[in-house]
């Protein structure tokens, strides 16, 4: 790519910037200046390279050598020993007990992946269209335009068995048929860069690492389908992925690979971007599509479905931004090889954004079908630290929680459902032995509350009242048939609401409370938190033999509700405790102690007020 | 106060102005709204009304729109916006805890501006940088594994 000798590869992916690699990257052009050494080596900034938690990293050509955790210190002996004398410097290479591994592609955190929507990301500049167009870039654009009928793009779409990466698996040639066939005198194509569930960022590290092919991705589309018009819509928060793509699009038409009459095919084509303005609704594509028009991003029911009746009135496409990653490939490699990875019905490769409490959280892409357990220990390199693995969160707040016993399934859309959890746009949130699951269900139903459009009531009013039950349950107030109650509200919720998001909403409750009932039950009965995450449910206890009696935690206490004197140690009244933790981490001889549980004293406090304290009574 | 009001009808210059480039677009009000926010700050309603006569759009459906996304605010910001990611993957790597140590720290809770209008603190839903959960944003900064009272303070005090 280079005439130079080395190519040193920076990740400029948001978790290596966040860890200062634009520091690294400056010091790098200071310290080559020092040395002379500017013509000898190229610097490129890569999109992210997907270990994000080694960051900041870098790769340097042409060995393919891997330096992790690297500092600004570190540049110069890189620069001297590496570069010049031609002795990579071992110590920031990734080491465990037995091995140090030098080659990025040796990294077991890469043994198991197969890059397909990555495959540049990480490995180009995303910004130089050229280089793009050396890995083969819009070549399948010209294959497509200049060898190919719109029916002939569909048919090998299907051979290809590609299905929606943006949470439902709709195959995607469908609704490319449909649209295709659908004679509107103006069509469009969209790519749904909204990516709302929180806790996945696939979408974000393909548009900022290897935007041209999301371009060419929808470019084929649009060509399939008849569209001559394509709208990225991308969240607000993103605002390095809005402008890569913007600066796709601009290299794009001033080398002629869009605009009029593309590689003399007759095809014309342009794009444009609309930003997001922070609602997760506006991810389903009706909302999307009103989001677009300028009005609020309420949904409406389907059908019309976007095919039929999309934006302004016109048959439309929404496709998710992985989705589009995949279709270059497809076309340069053929349907038959990206249908012979993955599983019969879920094809091909999926990325799934890895993080929680799991040793290597970052990018990963591996075929669907790869289990649970090889995503989460294998290519996640385990736990971190000494703890157990207790459940995994995936499709994000419409999704489910799996447990220890599914580790052995293997992830594609039809599994993950039957097992009550669901692939979404692939967030796979690992948690370990102290969380609490009725807290994590409370959490993603408090996210669809406040995210609610309030079009339809289920959704509005019903997901309300099981977040009321909730709170109550873990603030200590539950009743019995609480769990009962959530499991009836949580059905018809489903069934009753018009958009995805009221009818999924209610998964993380059914599934925690499908695979963890006990903790719900003692949450409920024994007024008990297990992992002392809800405050009601646990207590602070001073152990009176290893209280040297020092009054810190008497003086940190906010509400002063810690007394005592040096002899006679110090004791917390519980029932005026707020549970603020201060005397926990003060403590200098660790005497204090989190026990699960509401104290005796706070129960017969609580009894004997009762109304008085209990909002919940009424409900 | 003369100056005030002159700087005021120079940002309303702007905005007019970006209103007119953007006319050949189909329904950019979004965009629009995005544009006066970062002129103005926040969405007062008299930058609604100038921007319903300027597009011709009715005023009630611009409020509709600026009250339906997260985005929009009609209240004044610090200069300043600190925003915690209350997304899942810093929910479970403590981002709770961050949201306490941070309040603390400034003495303003979500929502709130610092008395001396230096920072308005508010939470979002992932900023996709989740590996380095917990994780704030002040602009386009992202500060990633913020886990002790003293980080916090270490960044906030480079705000000035
Ligand atoms: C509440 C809700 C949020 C959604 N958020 C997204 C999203 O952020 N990104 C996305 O690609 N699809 C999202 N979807 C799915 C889209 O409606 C749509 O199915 C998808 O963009 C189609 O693209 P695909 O066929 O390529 O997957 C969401 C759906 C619902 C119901
Ligand atoms: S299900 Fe919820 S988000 Fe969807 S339309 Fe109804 S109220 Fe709105
Ligand atoms: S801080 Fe610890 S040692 Fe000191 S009085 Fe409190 S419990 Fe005892
Ligand atoms: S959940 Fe916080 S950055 Fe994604």
């Amino acid at each position: 790519m280079s005439l130079k000798h080395i190519d040193l590869l920076i990740c400029c992916g948001s978790g290596c910037i966040s860890a200062g690699a634009l520091k690294i990257k400056e010091r790098f052009h200071e310290v080559l200046r020092e040395h002379k050494a500017t013509n000898e080596v190229n610097i490129i900034e890569t999109g992210c390279m997907g270990p994000c938690d080694y960051g900041p990293v870098m790769v340097i050509y042409p060995e393919g050598i891997f330096y992790q955790h690297v500092t600004p210190e570190d540049v110069e002996e890189i620069v001297s020993e590496h570069f010049i004398k031609g002795r990579p410097v071992t110590r920031l290479m990734l080491q465990n007990e037995e091995k140090t591994f030098s080659i990025q592609k040796d990294v077991p955190f890469y043994q198991k992946q197969i890059k397909v929507a990555l495959e540049n990301c990480g490995y180009i500049n995303p910004e130089s269209l050229d280089e793009y167009i050396a890995t083969g870039g819009y070549e399948a654009l010209g294959k497509v335009l200049t060898e190919m009928s719109p029916q002939d793009v569909i048919n090998e779409m299907k051979a290809s068995g590609l299905r929606g990466r943006g949470g439902g698996g709709f195959p995607t040639y469908i609704k490319w048929q449909m649209v295709h066939d659908n004679k509107g005198a103006e069509k469009y194509i969209i790519c749904n860069a909204d990516e709302g569930d929180p806790g996945a960022f696939m979408d974000r590290s393909i548009l900022e690492g290897d935007p041209h092919r999301i371009l060419e991705g929808m470019m084929i589309g649009a060509y399939a389908m008849g569209a001559n018009m394509g709208f990225f819509y991308i969240r607000a928060e993103y605002p390095l992925a809005i402008k890569r793509i913007k600066m796709a699009i601009a290299q794009a038409k001033e080398m002629g690979l869009m605009g009029e009459n593309i590689f003399d095919s007759g095809f014309c084509f342009d794009a444009e971007v609309r930003t997001g303005a922070g609602a997760f609704v506006c991810g389903e594509e009706t909302a999307l599509i009103h989001s677009i028009e300028g009005e609020r991003g309420n949904p409406t029911p389907k059908p019309p479905y976007p095919a039929v009746q999309g934006l302004w009135g016109m048959p439309t496409v929404v496709n998710n931004v992985e989705t589009f990653g995949n279709i270059p490939t497809i076309f340069r490699k053929g349907a038959k090889w990206f249908a012979s990875m993955g599983t019969e019905k879920s094809p091909g490769t999926k990325v799934f954004a890895l993080t929680g409490d799991v040793r290597n959280t970052g990018l990963v892409e591996v075929p669907m079908g790869t289990t649970l357990r090889e995503l989460i220990f294998d290519v996640g390199g385990g736990m971190i630290g000494d703890h157990k693995f207790k459940a995994v969160q995936l499709g994000g707040p419409s999704g489910g929680c799996l447990t220890v016993e599914h580790l052995d399934t293997g992830v594609d859309y039809e599994s993950l459902k039957e097992r009550g959890s669901m692939m979404g746009s692939g967030g796979v949130i690992v948690m370990n032995e102290e969380k609490c699951m009725v807290n994590v269900a409370k959490f993603f139903m408090d996210f669809c509350v406040e995210e609610s459009c309030g079009k339809c009531s289920p959704c509005r009013i019903g997901l309300k009242q099981m977040l009321a039950i909730l709170e109550r349950i873990t603030s200590g107030f539950g009743r019995e048939g609480d769990i009962e109650e959530l499991q009836r509200l949580g059905e018809s919720i489903s069934k009753l609401s018009l958009c995805g998001l009221g009818q999924t909403a209610p998964n993380p409750v059914l599934s925690t409370i499908r695979y963890f009932r006990d903790e719900y039950e003692a949450h409920i009965r024994d007024r008990s938190c297990a992992t002392k995450v809800c405050k009601d449910l646990m207590h602070y206890q001073i152990d009176k033999d290893r209280c040297i009696g020092c009054s810190l935690c008497a003086r940190n206490c906010p509400v002063k509700c810690i007394t005592g004197s040096r002899e006679e140690k110090y004791i917390i009244h519980q029932v005026d405790c707020i549970k603020c933790g201060n005397c926990y981490d003060v403590c200098p001889v660790k005497a204090i102690e989190k026990e699960p549980g509401m104290h005796p004293d706070t129960v017969a406090h609580r009894s004997e007020l009762g109304k008085a304290v209990n909002r919940y009574e009424d409900l | 106060m003369a100056s005030v009001a002159q700087d005021q009808s120079r940002v309303y210059d702007t905005l007019a102005e970006a209103i007119e480039e953007r006319k050949d677009l189909r329904n950019p009000l979004i965009e629009v709204l995005r544009i006066a926010q970062e002129l103005f700050g926040y969405l007062p309603i008299e930058v609604q009304e100038f921007i319903a006569e300027k597009m011709n759009i009715p005023a009630s459906k611009i409020y509709g729109v600026v009250t339906f996304y997260n985005f929009f605010t009609m209240k004044p910001r610090g200069k300043f916006t600190l925003n915690v990611c209350m997304g899942t993957a810093c929910f479970v790597k403590g981002a709770p805890k961050l949201v306490q140590m941070i309040s603390d720290y400034l003495g303003v809770g979500i929502g709130e501006t610092t008395e001396d209008g230096l920072f308005t603190m508010s939470a979002v839903r992932c900023v996709g940088a989740c590996s380095l959960a917990p994780v704030f944003v002040i602009g386009e900064d992202a500060f990633g594994r913020i886990d002790t009272k003293d980080k916090v303070k270490e960044i906030l005090d480079r705000y000035e």
